[in-house]
């Protein structure tokens, strides 16, 4: 899955050098807010709206998480700043209504402070990323960000 | 001492080096076993010699004599520079001081336990152990001056954790340091032996897997095991937490959230009650938290629980004559606290609205154990007093001290029936929290130590007279407690509640594994920004060493009483049921 997404990514960056314009003009915009129509002890449940956004380009903006490497090609996207950095330690959790972002190409990572909007193509579905072995079930694939401020 | 610098530093490191590569004897020195209670015996021996070169005793007897089984010898156990001599699920019926030596060539290694057992007949039918997690002086004040009024100096009312006859100051040092987190400081109260921090259960050895470091038996395992009681695990945060978790958990590692819920199912008490679902459902299920496809709501309820995840439903279920086990999971994470659930309404509230309250949960749980005739143990935590003194949340963790104090109010209550039921309350470990004055909007000036009133100048706050449950109305009012917190990582500081949520002092900084002032609060008004005390690794406030007060009513509460260490919680537990050294079938070692 990873090399055809790095072959997907070296055809996309062509689309993204200069016309980043051109991708949030057609995404469609997203909130945390909105991600689940069922959030019970039971288990999560994807909104409808969510559902019939899949493969189509997404906007959304939130807090990118401590992320692995200082350089690396995916992050995990949150609702809220986390205070707590859950690749730094065993202990802490993640919160359940995290997104799974994997960029065109590898960029340098923001803090965690900072909020940020990303772009990119909607997936949802259990996946598990071979290099980390995390487990993801929303993903925003092909994606770029950029700073809000 | 005349000794010159360099042979000094010589001889220290010397003797370092020799204790840290001796042999290493679990149960460690000064262990106080209850008789009959299951326990790992393990020697490491360092530099992995063979079987042939070491000897242990047991009051002079070979360990095969001793414990009645022959144990395992393990040559560099997980490939690793030591051999351990393990036997597993051991007891010791007769009481008494036990010595054991293990030698290995010149070294030798001697530790010294006291097994007991009750020397009285059974005084408690029932006991309830409240926890107040990071339960410390300063919250008990605050509650008190919130919950039942202040005038003149005077206090309109007692709390009821206040208002027993036996008290005790409880030390919670572990066998690693002076602080405790609440793994190791419930293990103490759960197993009546000391561990280190993270760990439940378990003595800290080397062993690689946490999951394999030698155990000791948890009273919930013994009330099962020997007295046919009904237990109850009861509390407001994830059930797979520290406190609630030290009632079944053995573990070197508190993280372990989907083994814990293993050994929950193992172990089967009677009631279960808190947050963390996520790790009941199958890796499937979006929102599991589980590495594999186990079903542990199904499998609860396969085995005669009642399921409920609301506080309408838990009531339904306690009602019920038909109901005789009840699994509570009402929060993917931890229950909201009271402030939350009742004024402001923020954490989850909106995603979870019908979240029970603990004293609904004490209710509930109490109908439920009660029918035993036997008795029961029931733990209660009110967790959240911790978790918001971490985040330096003085209102929320207030709050949910008046909560507590509510619970306990109920089981005395409930006591006072029969006055065969032994409850304590106790915190785990403390905060290093304190009430410096107040902060007066009054004051002139924006900033913290401008608003803060000391001495004659902090008067008395004005919050709202207290309901019928004891919480003031508002918490923002214009003279508010100056709760103090005295271990902080950066953050930003304004003196005002957190009225839109949880406070998050800091957050991760651009360094890896560093935290940095939570910028959000640094532009409100009068705010101030504050260089942390702890290090940049912290991310939120810590536990202190400081001891902690126990407070105690019913059969058995006479045996608090001035310093006593965390493990004998434990001890006057066990006595007060005389849990017995022999098994229910009489099967003797």
């Amino acid at each position: 899955m990873i090399t055809r997404r790095s072959l997907l990514g070296a055809w996309g960056s062509l689309w993204v050098f200069g016309s980043g314009e051109s991708w949030s003009m057609e995404a469609e915009a997203i909130h945390f807010d909105m991600l689940y129509k069922n959030f019970g002890v039971r288990g999560l449940e994807f909104s409808d709206r969510l559902k019939s956004l899949v493969s189509k380009s997404v906007v959304i903006t939130g807090y990118m998480a401590p992320p692995l490497k200082a350089e690396s090609q995916f992050f995990v996207l949150t609702r809220e700043p986390l205070s707590i950095c859950p690749f730094c330690q065993s202990d802490a959790d993640w919160p359940l209504d995290i997104i799974v972002v994997y960029l065109k190409k590898a960029s340098p990572l923001v803090s965690a402070g900072a909020q940020i909007h990303v772009t990119g193509r909607l997936e949802i579905g259990s996946y598990l990323d071979p290099e980390t072995g995390f487990v993801s079930q929303l993903r925003i694939v092909d994606a770029s960000f950029s700073k809000s401020r | 001492m005349r000794v010159s610098r360099p042979i000094c530093t010589m001889l220290f490191s010397m003797l370092a080096i020799a204790s840290a590569h001796s042999q290493t004897i679990y149960p460690l020195n000064r262990a106080e076993i209850l008789a009959g209670s299951k326990f790992d015996f393990k020697v490491e021996f360092p530099n992995a010699p063979k079987e042939a070169d070491v000897s242990v005793t047991i009051n002079g007897k070979d360990v095969t004599q001793a414990l009645g089984k022959k144990p395992q010898f393990i040559e560099k156990e997980d490939g690793q520079d030591y051999s351990a001599l393990v036997l597993r699920d051991v007891s010791l019926t007769q009481t008494g001081i036990y010595q054991v030596v293990a030698k290995l060539g010149t070294m030798e290694k001697k530790v010294s336990w006291e097994v007991y057992a009750s020397q009285k007949p059974r005084v408690a039918k029932n006991v309830i152990l409240f926890i107040g997690d990071g339960l410390s002086v300063a919250h008990r004040t605050a509650a008190r001056i919130l919950s039942k009024t202040i005038a003149e100096g005077h206090y309109g009312g007692e709390l009821a954790m206040d208002d027993m006859p036996h008290m005790a100051l409880i030390s919670t040092a572990g066998t690693d340091s002076i602080v405790t987190d609440s793994a190791n400081s419930m293990s103490a109260y759960a197993t009546g032996h000391k561990s280190c921090v993270n760990a439940l259960g378990v003595y800290c050895a080397r062993n690689k897997n946490t999951l394999e470091h030698p155990k000791v038996e948890t009273i919930g395992e013994l009330l099962k095991r020997k007295m046919d009681m009904s237990v109850g695990v009861i509390t407001n945060t994830e059930i797979e937490d520290a406190t609630p978790a030290g009632i079944v958990a053995h573990t070197r590692r508190r993280s372990d959230f989907n083994d814990i819920v293993k050994m929950f199912y193992d172990v089967k008490p009677d009631v279960i009650m808190g947050g963390g679902s996520p790790n009941f459902l199958p890796k499937s299920v979006n929102g599991s938290k589980r590495t594999d496809e186990v079903d542990y709501l199904k499998l609860f309820q396969d085995s005669g629980y009642r399921f409920v995840s609301t506080d309408q439903d838990m009531k339904a279920a306690s009602a019920d004559p038909k109901t005789t086990k009840m699994l509570g999971l009402f929060n993917t994470g931890n229950v909201d606290g009271a402030l939350d659930r009742m004024i402001l309404k923020k954490g989850t509230v909106s995603k979870f609205p019908d979240q029970p309250d603990l004293t609904d949960q004490v209710k509930s749980a109490v109908k439920v154990l009660s029918k035993n005739p036997n008795g029961f143990f029931l733990m209660v935590e009110s967790g959240r007093i911790d978790k918001y003194s971490h985040s330096l949340d003085a209102e929320r963790a207030i709050f949910d001290t008046i909560m507590l104090d509510n619970a306990v109010k109920y089981a005395k209550d409930f006591a006072a029936k029969k006055n065969d039921t032994l409850i304590i309350v106790v915190g785990d470990h403390a905060h290093a929290v304190s009430i410096l004055g107040s902060y007066d909007d009054a004051r002139p000036g924006n900033t913290p130590r401008e608003k803060l009133g000391i001495y004659a100048e902090a008067k008395f706050p004005n919050y709202p007279a207290p309901n019928s449950e004891g919480y003031p109305a508002s918490v923002d009012v214009s003279r508010r407690l100056a709760f103090n917190f005295g271990s902080y990582p950066d953050h930003c500081f304004n003196a005002k509640p957190y009225l839109d949520g949880e406070n998050v002092p800091a957050v991760a900084g651009p360094t890896k594994g560093e935290f940095i002032a939570n910028e959000k609060y640094c532009s409100q008004p009068g705010a101030v920004r504050v260089t942390g005390n702890l290090p940049a690794d912290a991310n939120s406030g810590v536990h202190s060493g400081d001891d902690v007060v126990l407070t105690a009513i019913g059969p058995g509460s006479e045996m608090f009483r001035g310093h006593m260490e965390n493990v004998k919680v434990f001890r006057v537990m066990a006595t007060a049921l005389a849990i017995p050294a022999k098994d229910r079938k009489s099967k003797q070692h």
